[in-house]
This record gives structure tokens, C-alpha cells and sequence, in this order.
């Protein structure tokens, strides 16, 4: 199967050691995290993790059910780019005397979606939000105009067919839960019995 | 981020311990850590503890003084036999083994144990003493980050820096260590949490944690499109694993296999999940597994998996496995499925509750033609292989006559516990095991030094059975300081050393795959039987077949722990064998 960049989010209690203990999922088997976003979900306590890795589908199913085995990971869910609407923040540090003097400078950060953030006597932080294309693309634009400092965030994604977690979560603390809580990932759904 | 409360629903307050009855009629008891922590062990039904005490944990093994009673402590030689002593204990009782070590290299030395029963599903609760909390990230004395070396070999752990946190950090460990697919859990509790005194309100034993799924939800569609599967076949074949024994569910098993009819095979970790002389039982899978299971996994039509994990000593080549079959896989642990060989149906669930459903829905078969493919590989078997080990001609005694003749002795109901290399495979092999759990071996991990402190705790989780050890002269040396545990605590197992003068398997892979260049594994050895008489522990070394029988006998029949060394042929190999990277398929019986 062919490698593609593959968004895993999961849904976790908020505990210590926790972050080690999913990121070592793909250490021991030398992937590459491509690039991970972890922070408080809308539900209060839940904390949700946004992970992007570039292999093939069957070896990202197989570390998402390694993932959610773990016994602080309440969900684990992944989805190709077409399945997420995602976005990365970059912040951008030129330097005020160049942006004042270049006019083309205003017009291409406007051209590229970017705001000012601060604004000093001795320099600006812009900001845009984009794909990893766009946000390196201005980086390009503004290299010849003297970028002192550049820094890009990690990806966070929405999934597109998402009902949202907060259902799923009343399910969780009951005993017995229902069964779309603890669906069969590996089920292919389109066929009664799996093929080899 | 923040640490948070442990979450726990539908409980229910259980007070069994002296101080637990206390609290209920007065809540506001004060009690330190350690004795909460006490406290919760006996109420988990904890009757014997493997450790060692230091620094950091000094004042849990104060508070233990007065719970001598109570709680039987066995003082090990080395953490590490206290974590394989809580594995054998474990793995013969059925229940959570619990082993204590202080802070730095007393937790350093039990990771060994805890990646062994990680890979093994062994249940264990193991508390590690920690610095005080305000010396954590000092590199203060006897400092470990044992949290995060850790971490990659438990099911578990957690750090506590508080004592209020202390009963329900031990009901969750508990709760999660058994349930589910079991494994190893570690708490280190910093040394201020154990001294610090709170308001004691009782224990809650956990039973169910949001986050945490242990049992799958059976799905009935599966269970049926397994049963028409296995109603279909003409050349079924069953294998099966350690989840049988961990589900406690022999007796489900044998119902679906005698039903069925249909030929079974066990993984090394399966043993004795039905006796070895049932008659559908075909033998021993994988690398040094019997002729038959091996080649007909190739040839089978529907493969039944339960309760196994495909290890590929199981499996040999991956691309060529069983590619013929139709393979059922039932496991409760859902990230088995598919993780190795691709499954037609899962059977995601706990095979307690799955095996009966399947054995309802199945149809009682004849596989007379079947059966006599795995008979005729027997017979090749015992031709090629079997006879000459078990009845050599040579002046030299083979691993397995031994074996042969402690099978007379024990009649099959000893607790079998081996080491790590060729008399591990040939005692499996061989032994006959009438009961579950009685074969106690490190499987997945494969750690040498295992066997006498697993056979120490597996006496203790089964004190009316005889324990048996049987041990390589490599691997007795790794861990021989726990003699001094057997001497101290009276425990009554017997040992058996296979003595083939060589580090055997690695021998024997070097003469087969490195042209005869023995590297390192010439190992000597100390005289034995000295060795266990300064430990006060009777013993004898035979060379002379003459001398075989009245040894094993004398051994069995003594008071208390017993060492007998056999001087065994010094180059002999072990047979079947599927070389590393073939297929089962292509398994050499020479």
C-alpha cells in the first residue's frame, strides 16, 4: 500500500506521562511524527491530540489500535487530508523599516491572507493560518526582504464527518456501553465476511 | 498537563481488613500511605508478596512489620527474581502477583520482569519506593525515572505524590493488571506519600474506568459467519494460546474442541489448556512444534486461532503462512486482529463468553481422513525424531529420556517450570501436563534466568502441587542467587539442571548457520551440587542412565527443595525445527 499523510486524532484523559506513552508507539517502530498537536478538547477533562504521519493505511490502522489499547485513550480515530479540514498558524518577524519602505511588501502579505499581529518601531510579526504550502510560500516571498524569525505550528484538523465527542463520551462512563462506542474499526463495512 | 482523579463508577465499599471495618465506624481514621496501602492489598486478597526493601521504601516495609500476619513476604536475592517470583505466582494461581523494590536500581532491576510479563499477559501489581517529591529531576540518591523506563513494558503506571491518592491508585492498578487481556502494572509511590498520614476513608475495589475497554462487545454475526466457516471445512484445524488459560476457559474449550472434532494445536504459553493425551490434541506449534501442526497449517482450509497472538516463532514465514486458509481469529484484545495474519473473521472478544456461542452453532464432525494426515506425520515424527530422544542408544543421556522419565514419576500433575533455551523446547515438548497451568515458561520474551525464582512464586500460588524446575546449566547461572530465597523461606520445589556443558541453542544454531564457529558458548559451570549444599540444599549430579531413574525418584521424595544435576550429551540438537526465515512448511526433522 502506497504511504500518504494520514491525520490521527485521539481522545485522552488528561494524565501525565500519557504524551510519552502514545509517542513511543511510533518511536519503537522508527516512524516519524510528522507533526503533533495536543491540547484541551471542548469537553473539560478530555484532552485531544491531532498526529500526522505519512505511511501506508495498514500500518497507521495497526498504530491506532495500539494507541487506543492504551488504557487512558478513550478514542482513536484517522483520516487522509481529504477527510479533514486542517489548518497550520505561522507567525512571520520582519523587520518594520523594510515593510514601511517597500510598498510591494503590504501588498503581497495581503495577497498571501496575512495579518499583523504587533507592530514596533524595529519590527512586525505577521501572521497566516493555511496549508503547509501557503505558509511556506510566504516564507519564500519574504525571505528577500529580510524574514528574521519564522515559526509554524502544529496541524490541527476537524473531521469532516465528525458528529463531535460529546455523545460518545456520556457512553464511555457508562458500564455497558453502546455498541457504536465500540465499533469494529477493522470492519470493513461493504462486505458481510473480510476478504484476505 | 495536571494530574487528575481517577475515575470510577458503580462502586461499592468492601471492608475486610481490620482497619477497613474500623473506618466504617469511624470514617475519619488516620493512616499513613504505607498503611492504606496495606490495607488495599489485603483487601484485593494479596496473601504473598515477593521483595526486597531499601532507602525509598523503608517506610512501607515499616508499616509491613506489623502486617506480618497478614501478608506473607518472601525477601528475594535480586528484584528481578522477586518480579519472576510474582510471574510464577501468577501464572499457577490464577491471580495478581505483587512484588515491592525500593527506588533506583531496585526498579531498574525489575524491568526485565515487567517486559516478561508484558509480552506474556502476566498479571502483576509491582510498587517501586520513589525519593520524596521535592527531589524528583534532582538526581538525588537512588533517583530513577522509572515512570518513563517504564513506560513501553506496562500495561500501566503511575506516580504518586500524595497518600490521599493511594486507594484508588491501587484499585485502579488491581482493576487493570486482571482484567481484559492481563499485564503488568507499576505505582512508584514517593516516600513522603508513604509517611504522610490522611483521613482514611476505606478501599474501593474499580470496576470500571471510562477510558478503558477490557472486554470487546461479542458480536453475534461473527460468531455465526465463524460457524459456517467452520461447518464448511473439510480440513479444519484449531490453534490456540495462552488466552485460553487466561480466560479461564479450559473447560469451554475442551466442550468446543471435542464437539468440533477437529484436530487442535497450542502455542508454547497453551500448554496443558487440555491435557496432552486428549486425543484431538495434535501437539506443539512453531519453531521446535511438532512435524504434523506445522506442515498442515499449510494445508488446512480454515484455520481457527483462539486466544493466540501469531508470534512468528508461531508462524515462521509470514508471506507464507497458511495462505490456503480461511483464518477465524478470536482474541479480546482487538489490536491482535489483523496485526500479523489477516483474518476472514474476527472473533473480537473474551473466548469465555465466544467459545460457548461458536460450540452451539457448530456441527459434531468426522474428520477421519484429516486425523490420519496428522497421524502419519506423527509417525514420521516419532521415527525421525521422537524414539532416538527418547530412548537413545548412545552412552550419553538426552534431554529428553530425562523428561521421559520424570513423565513417569509426576504422571503429568507436576507445575512444569523451564528456563529459556533447548531443554525449554524439549521439556515442552515432552512434558505431559494433565492440568492447566503447569506450564510456566518465559514464552514471548524468552528471558534466561527465569525458571528458579518463577518456580519459587509458582510454589506459592500452588502449594499443594510439586513444582518442578527444569533449568539449562547456562540459565540456572543468571539467576542461581535465589537459592538463597529457597533456603530462607522453605520453599519445597525441585530442580532439574540440564547440564550440556554449552550455551545449547545458540550451539546449535551456530553448527547449523555458522559453519561449527562456536562463539561464547562454552560456558562452565560451578559444581552444582556444592553450589545448593551451601545453601543448605540437597542434591546430586548423575551421569550414568543407571543412575536416572533412582535420582528423579530420590528427588521427588525428599523433604523440601531438592537439586539434581544430569550431565546430558553435549552436542545434541533439537529437532523439529523450522530455520528462521522458512516457512512452516518447510520445518527440518534433521
Amino acid at each position: 500500500m502506497e504511504k500518504q499523510e494520514f491525520n490521527i486524532t485521539v481522545y485522552t484523559e488528561n494524565q501525565i506521562g500519557l504524551l510519552n506513552r502514545i509517542a513511543i508507539i511510533f518511536t519503537r517502530r522508527k516512524i516519524n511524527i510528522d507533526s503533533l498537536n495536543t491540547s484541551p478538547s471542548e469537553i473539560e477533562s478530555i484532552h485531544r491530540f491531532n498526529i500526522v504521519i505519512t505511511e501506508s493505511e495498514d500500518v497507521v490502522r495497526k498504530l491506532c489500535r495500539q494507541i487506543e489499547k492504551q488504557v487512558e485513550v478513550l478514542k482513536v480515530y484517522y483520516h487522509t487530508n481529504a477527510d479533514v479540514i486542517w489548518q497550520e498558524l505561522a507567525l512571520y518577524k520582519v523587520s518594520t523599516d523594510v515593510i514601511a519602505e517597500k510598498v510591494s511588501v503590504e501588498r503581497l502579505l495581503r495577497e498571501n491572507g496575512a495579518r499583523a499581529v504587533v507592530i514596533r518601531k524595529d519590527y512586525t510579526v505577521f501572521e497566516t493560518t493555511g496549508h503547509r504550502e501557503e505558509t511556506d510560500n510566504l516564507i519564500s516571498i519574504l525571505q528577500p526582504f529580510g524574514l528574521i524569525e519564522f515559526v509554524r505550528s502544529a496541524r490541527v484538523a476537524i473531521i469532516k464527518d465528525s458528529e463531535g465527542f460529546n455523545s460518545k463520551l456520556r457512553e464511555f462512563e457508562r458500564l455497558e456501553p453502546g455498541e457504536d462506542v465500540i465499533e469494529n474499526e477493522y470492519l470493513n463495512q461493504g462486505q458481510k465476511v473480510f476478504s484476505m | 498537563m495536571k494530574s487528575q482523579k481517577i475515575n470510577t463508577v458503580e462502586t461499592q465499599t468492601v471492608t475486610i481488613g481490620e482497619i477497613a471495618e474500623q473506618s466504617v465506624k469511624s470514617p475519619a481514621i488516620e493512616l499513613s500511605g504505607s498503611q492504606a496501602l496495606l490495607e488495599a492489598l489485603i483487601i484485593e486478597g494479596v496473601d504473598t508478596i515477593f521483595g526486597y526493601p531499601g532507602g525509598a521504601i523503608m517506610p512501607i516495609y515499616d508499616a509491613l512489620y506489623d502486617y506480618n500476619e497478614k501478608l506473607n513476604h518472601i525477601l528475594v536475592r535480586h528484584e528481578q527474581g522477586g518480579i519472576h517470583a510474582g510471574q510464577g505466582y501468577a501464572r499457577t494461581s490464577g491471580k495478581v502477583g505483587v512484588v515491592f523494590a525500593t527506588s533506583g536500581p531496585g526498579a531498574t532491576n525489575l524491568v526485565t520482569g515487567l517486559a516478561d510479563a508484558q509480552i506474556d499477559s502476566t498479571p502483576l501489581v509491582c510498587i517501586t519506593g520513589q525519593v520524596f517529591a521535592h527531589l524528583l529531576g534532582t538526581d538525588a540518591f537512588q533517583e530513577t525515572d522509572v515512570i518513563n523506563i517504564t513506560t513501553p513494558v506496562t500495561k500501566w503506571n503511575y506516580q504518586v505524590t500524595d497518600a490521599t491518592e493511594i486507594p484508588e491508585v491501587i484499585a485502579k492498578a488491581f482493576y487493570i493488571a486482571k482484567s481484559g487481556r492481563p499485564g503488568p502494572v507499576l505505582i512508584d509511590i514517593t516516600k513522603n506519600a508513604q509517611i504522610q498520614k490522611f483521613n482514611y476513608e476505606g478501599y474501593t475495589p474499580c470496576n470500571h474506568i471510562r477510558s478503558y475497554r477490557p472486554k470487546p462487545i461479542v458480536r453475534p454475526q461473527y460468531i455465526q459467519q465463524a460457524a459456517e466457516l467452520i461447518n464448511q471445512a473439510k480440513k479444519p484445524f484449531i490453534i490456540w494460546g495462552q488466552g485460553v488459560i487466561l480466560g479461564s476457559a479450559e473447560q469451554e474449550f475442551k466442550t468446543f474442541v471435542e464437539k468440533s472434532g477437529i484436530p487442535a494445536a497450542w502455542t508454547i504459553l497453551g500448554a496443558g489448556a487440555i491435557p496432552t493425551d486428549h486425543p484431538l490434541n495434535v501437539g506443539m506449534l512453531g519453531m521446535h512444534g511438532n512435524y504434523g501442526p506445522n506442515v498442515l497449517t499449510n494445508e488446512c482450509d480454515v484455520l481457527i486461532a483462539i486466544g493466540m497472538r501469531f508470534d512468528d516463532r508461531v508462524t515462521g514465514r509470514l508471506d507464507k503462512y497458511a495462505k490456503q486458509a480461511k483464518v477465524i481469529h478470536l482474541d479480546i484484545d482487538p489490536a491482535e486482529i489483523d496485526k500479523n495474519v489477516k483474518s476472514t473473521v474476527p472473533v473480537w472478544g473474551d473466548c469465555k463468553e465466544t467459545l460457548p456461542m461458536l460450540t452451539e452453532l457448530i456441527e459434531r464432525k468426522v474428520l477421519t481422513e484429516w486425523h490420519d494426515r496428522f497421524k502419519e506425520f506423527t509417525r514420521q515424527e516419532i521415527e525421525a525424531v521422537i524414539h532416538d530422544e527418547l530412548n537413545p542408544t548412545s552412552d550419553e543421556m538426552t534431554m529428553g529420556e530425562v523428561i521421559k522419565q520424570l513423565n513417569e514419576l509426576t504422571k503429568g500433575d507436576a507445575v512444569i517450570v523451564t528456563d529459556v533455551g533447548q531443554h525449554q523446547m524439549v521439556a515442552c515438548r515432552y512434558a505431559n501436563l494433565n492440568k492447566t497451568r503447569s506450564n510456566i515458561t518465559s514464552g514471548g520474551l524468552g528471558t534466561m534466568g527465569f525458571a528458579l525464582p518463577a518456580a519459587i512464586g509458582a510454589k506459592f500460588g500452588a502449594q499443594e502441587r510439586d513444582v518442578i524446575a527444569i533449568i539449562g546449566d547456562g540459565g540456572f547461572q543468571m539467576t542461581l542467587q535465589e537459592l538463597g530465597t529457597v533456603m530462607q523461606s522453605k520453599v519445597d520445589i525441585k530442580i532439574i539442571i540440564l547440564n550440556n556443558r554449552f550455551l545449547g541453542m545458540v550451539r546449535q544454531w551456530q553448527e547449523l548457520f555458522n559453519e561449527r564457529r562456536y562463539s561464547f558458548v562454552d560456558i562452565q559451570s560451578p559444581d552444582f551440587v556444592a553450589v545448593a549444599a551451601a545453601y543448605g540444599i540437597g542434591g546430586k549430579c548423575i551421569s550414568d542412565r543407571a543412575d536416572l531413574q533412582p535420582a528423579l525418584k530420590e528427588m521427588m521424595e525428599s523433604k523440601g527443595a531438592y537439586l539434581l544435576e544430569v550431565m546430558v550429551t553435549k552436542e545434541n540438537n533439537v529437532f523439529p525445527m523450522v530455520p528462521q526465515g522458512c516457512s512452516v512448511s518447510e520445518i527440518r526433522l534433521k
